[in-house]
């Protein structure tokens, strides 16, 4: 299932704007990758390199190698749409499709994508929702509309909803930074469950949870506004916590950033 | 901020002495009083003089004394207050006027047997005749206005918000879209007149008429789509594009379903507002007495035609019939507008963030 | 690229699918992506091609009646495009379109920034919704219905009126009359004037409650009272957007048809007594005399319309301008 990502000499830019240069790094399969750094360093930019969902924003574009288990997902020809299947995404605010039950959100992705197998979309939706911690909440009234969650509930829904579609990689850009502190631990329980069977990159403006759920951590910073993110320096998220190479790592950390 | 008012501070800050709250009231009642007493001395009669009168002479009084006893800013500031609410309510004369008045005359004729005869071999003195011809014509030419502009606007809405936006080409299309909407409709008609009828050859039609309403809602129909469109929040369709799912299926699937409360909405005022166009119709339905029921072959009614003949007519039975047509389109545009916004207010897409 | 992978047992088995999913298929689905965003460009296109389309259909048409004319066709009064030689000119017409559409902006201005300005800033706050809709409604009757209403109804009732302005103040040209009243060009303003209030009155709410609220309060802090807050503050502020409320109601005006048909006794003369019977306008003229009219009639008459289009193109465009003026304004301001 979980596959690894490798990423070499990455620039992504917004028009003739350089937000992110000459990314490298290895992304783990079954860990949990966290990327931290002052805001507007290109943590977002970067995550959505993975998937290309950048190529979504008009102006938007990347070049340099990213390869999933030895495949360029930039080769030339290839449909970007079986990129996103095979690399899902969780945004920061819970998104459930307001028009949709809490059943037809989690298997929106397999209808949409146009795999109907009926009868077995129930057993989809159980096992999702069992492996998103929610099926106990909400077993009782899966034909309510999604939107009558609770934010925590919602933001689970769509990691369900994500994972229901059986990608190999799961990206979270800022995932509980929506949330109150409990249904933050509910999320964060829930990645390292998923991180079992799925390659997970999260973004984090939260220290103590990078350190809490995270195997590696990657820690992006600009030089000044302008100028382009980079990665500064990637490790093992102890080491990094508690005794990184790098001065701007440490100051980011203990907070002595700015 | 630039816009500075010219205030005396010194004086606001003495708050000076105001009315007692019984002194208004008052002086209405006196000049009320007045001027009855005024009509009852003089030859002078009728509500409408009374109000003339009256009105006027009470807002002078309310001035002259608010100014004495407050000063001129509050007095011209009640002044103003008055002149304000008087213009609501004068907009409001002519909607009372001309729907009560369309109400007590079109009840004269308007029922049953209007709504299912039509006007053949009915001589425009003779006390019956109804609209039912017409109202066939409006609602398949309604119809097959409909049919066009809605997918068609829909379709332009979709490329201008989801494809084309910041791209010349679509800032093109925009433009002439409001060029649409400002096109008279008697210009939509002339077009149709001259491409279908003298350049086509095609006769007159209730179809001929459907293609210039359609040119008069497609504007309409995108414009309010397009607003709809751009409501649906960018996270929803990027939680479906990250999903695996194709663009177009994420429009057809998330994006318009999101959307489709507005849209039904606007697409009913856009019905609204072309159900009671005449000047089109007259230039390419033409009118007929009789019932048509096919909408591609020779001169249809339609609701508006049916009005616009009768009331030329210079009998009164003529012009009670033109009463209840008129009637009975304004029923018609009524509930459009009541169902729309009744919609509108039952379905606001209620943020759930 | 990778090896190219054959999907196995079609692409329907995708749930179970294994590793190198990626690279190989073939995206099907990427071709409908491309029919589905052609056919919305399409659509677009046609926009495009239905503006060019009225344009050239309208000159075409007009263009042979406008050769068999024999006098100036914009500066003539005369309507006889039938008889031989045919002489007809657009001066009458285009005189009583500008002068009713004028006439009708002179009356509902006023009195739709008047409501407006009650509605926003004056009205209960739970009642301005319910009332701001009623105001909506007059824009909801077919002016067909605004016709026939002008007609049985306003042409006697103004009469009276018209007699005493005409009493009172006839020796103000305008005014001056030999002592008939109701189908006149004022008739079909007062007319007009209803019609255009409910357009320049929604306009205008809409921007006078988009005045910031900092505005508002930085007046009444300098002890303003509401009407002085209106002055200085909501006025200045909402002024670009009721000028451009104000045009597209003209805009609206020029074109309305039937209304003025029905209630204007059309001769093709230039007068400024506005109180007296006659005057027309071009697309009442179209409504009125199209049933009779033969083919070089309506080559004329479509003349006519071509112009009556590029008028309101014109005052359109200029209402355009303004707001987008208004948005560089308000940008640079803010
Ligand atoms: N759609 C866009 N168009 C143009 N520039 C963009 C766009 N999105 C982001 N940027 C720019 O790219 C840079 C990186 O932005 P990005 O959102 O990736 O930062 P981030 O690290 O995710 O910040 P945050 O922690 O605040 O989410 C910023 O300078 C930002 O202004
Ligand atoms: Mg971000």
């Amino acid at each position: 299932m979980a596959k690894r990502i490798d990423i070499s000499g990455l620039n992504v830019y917004y028009g003739s704007f350089k937000a992110v240069e000459d990314i490298g790094m290895t992304v783990e399969p079954r860990s949990v990758t966290a990327l931290i750094g002052p805001s507007g360093c290109g943590k977002s930019t970067f995550l959505r390199t993975l998937n290309r969902m950048h190529e979504v924003i008009p102006g938007a574009r990347a070049e340099g190698k990213v390869l999933i288990d030895d495949e360029d997902i930039y080769a030339p020809g290839l449909d970007p749409v079986a990129v996103r299947r095979m690399v899902g995404m969780v945004f920061q605010r819970p998104n459930p499709f307001p028009t949709m039950t809490i059943y037809d959100n989690v298997v929106a992705g397999i209808k949409l994508q146009g795999r109907r197998r009926k009868s077995e979309l129930d057993g989809v939706v159980e096992r999702t929702l069992k492996s998103a911690n929610l099926w106990g909440e909400v077993k009782d009234r899966l034909a309510k509309p999604g939107a009558s969650l609770s934010g925590g509930q919602q933001q689970r829904l769509c990691i369900a909803r994500a994972i229901a579609v059986e990608p190999q990689v799961l990206l979270m850009d800022e995932p509980c930074s929506a949330l109150d502190p409990i249904s933050t631990l509910a999320i964060e329980d829930l990645i390292r469950q998923l991180k079992e069977r799925y390659t997970i990159v999260i973004v984090t403006h939260n220290m103590q949870q990078a350190a809490r759920v995270s195997d590696r951590t990657a820690f992006f910073n600009i030089a000044a506004t302008g100028k382009p993110g980079r990665l500064i320096e990637m490790g093992d998220t102890h080491k990094i916590f508690s005794n990184p190479d790098e001065r701007a790592t440490e100051d980011y950390i203990s907070g002595r950033f700015g | 901020m630039s816009t500075v008012v010219q205030a005396e501070p010194s004086r606001l800050m003495m708050s000076r002495s105001r009315l007692p709250r019984w002194a208004l009231p008052l002086l209405g009642v006196l000049t009320v009083a007045g001027t009855a007493a005024l009509f009852a001395l003089t030859p002078l009669r009728g509500t409408a003089d009374f109000v003339l009168i009256a009105l006027p002479t009470y807002l002078l009084l309310q001035t002259i004394v608010v100014a004495r006893v407050e000063g001129g800013r509050q007095a011209r500031n009640r002044l103003a207050t008055h002149a304000l609410t008087l213009t609501f309510v004068v907009s409001l004369v002519p909607l009372v006027a001309v729907l009560g008045y369309t109400l007590t005359q079109g009840m004269r004729r308007f029922g049953l047997s209007f709504l299912t005869h039509s006007m053949r071999n009915v001589a425009e003195s003779d006390p019956y005749g109804g609209a039912y011809h017409a109202i066939i014509g409006t609602l398949e030419q309604v119809g097959i206005a409909f049919a066009f502009a809605v997918p068609l606007g829909i379709l332009v809405a979709i490329y201008l918000v989801e494809y084309g936006s910041g791209r010349p080409f679509a800032r093109t299309v925009s433009f002439f879209v409001d060029v649409m909407t400002g096109l008279p409709s008697i210009v939509a008609g002339l077009f149709i007149y001259a491409l279908w009828i003298l350049t086509l050859g095609f006769r007159y039609s209730g179809f001929a008429g459907a293609l210039a309403l359609t040119l008069l809602m497609l504007p309409t129909v995108v414009r309010s789509t397009e607003e709809m469109l751009r409501l649906v929040p960018h996270g929803l369709r990027e939680a479906s594009l990250a999903l695996g799912v194709r663009r177009w299926r994420t429009i057809l699937r998330i994006v318009l379903p999101t959307a489709m409360a507005g849209i039904v909405t606007g697409v009913m005022l856009a019905i609204a507002r072309i159900v009671g166009e005449t000047a089109p119709l007259v230039l390419t339905v033409f009118g007929t007495n009789s019932i048509n029921n096919d909408p591609f072959n020779g001169a249809q009614s339609a609701l508006p035609l049916y009005i616009y003949s009768e009331a030329g007519q210079p009998n009164d039975t003529a012009i009670d019939r033109a009463w209840a047509a008129a009637l009975t389109l304004i029923l018609i545009v009524m509930l459009l507008n009541l169902a729309a916004r009744l919609l509108a207010w039952w379905r606001t897409p209620k943020s759930s963030h | 690229m990778s090896q190219p992978r054959t999907p196995p047992n079609g692409a329907r088995d995708e749930l179970s699918m294994g590793p190198a999913v990626v690279a190989g298929r073939r995206p099907r689905g990427a071709v409908w992506d491309a029919l589905f965003a052609g056919l919305t460009r399409t659509a677009a296109g046609l926009v495009l091609v239905l503006m060019a389309a009225i344009a050239a259909f309208l000159v075409l048409r007009a263009v042979p009646a406008l050769r068999k004319d024999t006098v100036n066709f914009f500066t003539a009064t005369q309507w006889s495009p039938d008889d031989t030689p045919p002489a007809f000119g657009i001066g009458a017409l285009a005189y009583g379109t500008v002068v009713t559409s004028t006439l009708a902006l002179l009356m509902a201005v006023p009195v739709a920034v008047g409501v407006a300005l009650y509605l926003t800033h004056i009205a209960p706050r739970r009642l301005a919704q319910p009332m701001a809709y009623l105001v909506d409604l007059l824009a909801a009757v077919p002016s067909v219905v605004y016709g026939l209403w002008g007609l049985i109804f306003l042409v006697p009732a103004i009469g009276p009126f018209s007699a005493f302005l005409s009493e009172r103040f006839g020796w103000i040209p305008f005014f001056a009359s030999d002592g008939i009243f109701g189908k006149s060009m004022f008739t079909a303003s007062v007319v007009l004037a209803i019609m255009v209030l409910p357009i320049i009155a929604a306009i205008s709410r809409e921007v006078f409650r988009q005045v910031p609220a900092d505005h508002i309060e930085a007046a009444y802090a300098l002890g303003a009272t509401r009407w002085e807050m209106m002055r200085t503050a909501v006025l200045p502020y909402g002024r670009p957007g009721v000028i451009s409320a104000t045009v597209l109601g003209f805009g609206r005006a020029l074109g309305e048809t039937i209304a003025v048909a029905l209630v204007l006794s059309a001769n093709y003369q230039i007068t400024y007594r506005i109180l007296t019977p006659g005057g027309n306008t071009i697309a009442a003229n179209i409504a009125n005399t199209y049933g009779e009219a033969g083919h070089n009639g309506r080559g004329a008459l479509i003349a006519s319309g071509l112009v009556l289009f590029a008028i309101t193109l014109v005052v359109n465009l200029v209402a355009r301008s303004v707001v987008a003026r208004r948005k560089d304004l308000s940008g640079a301001q803010g």
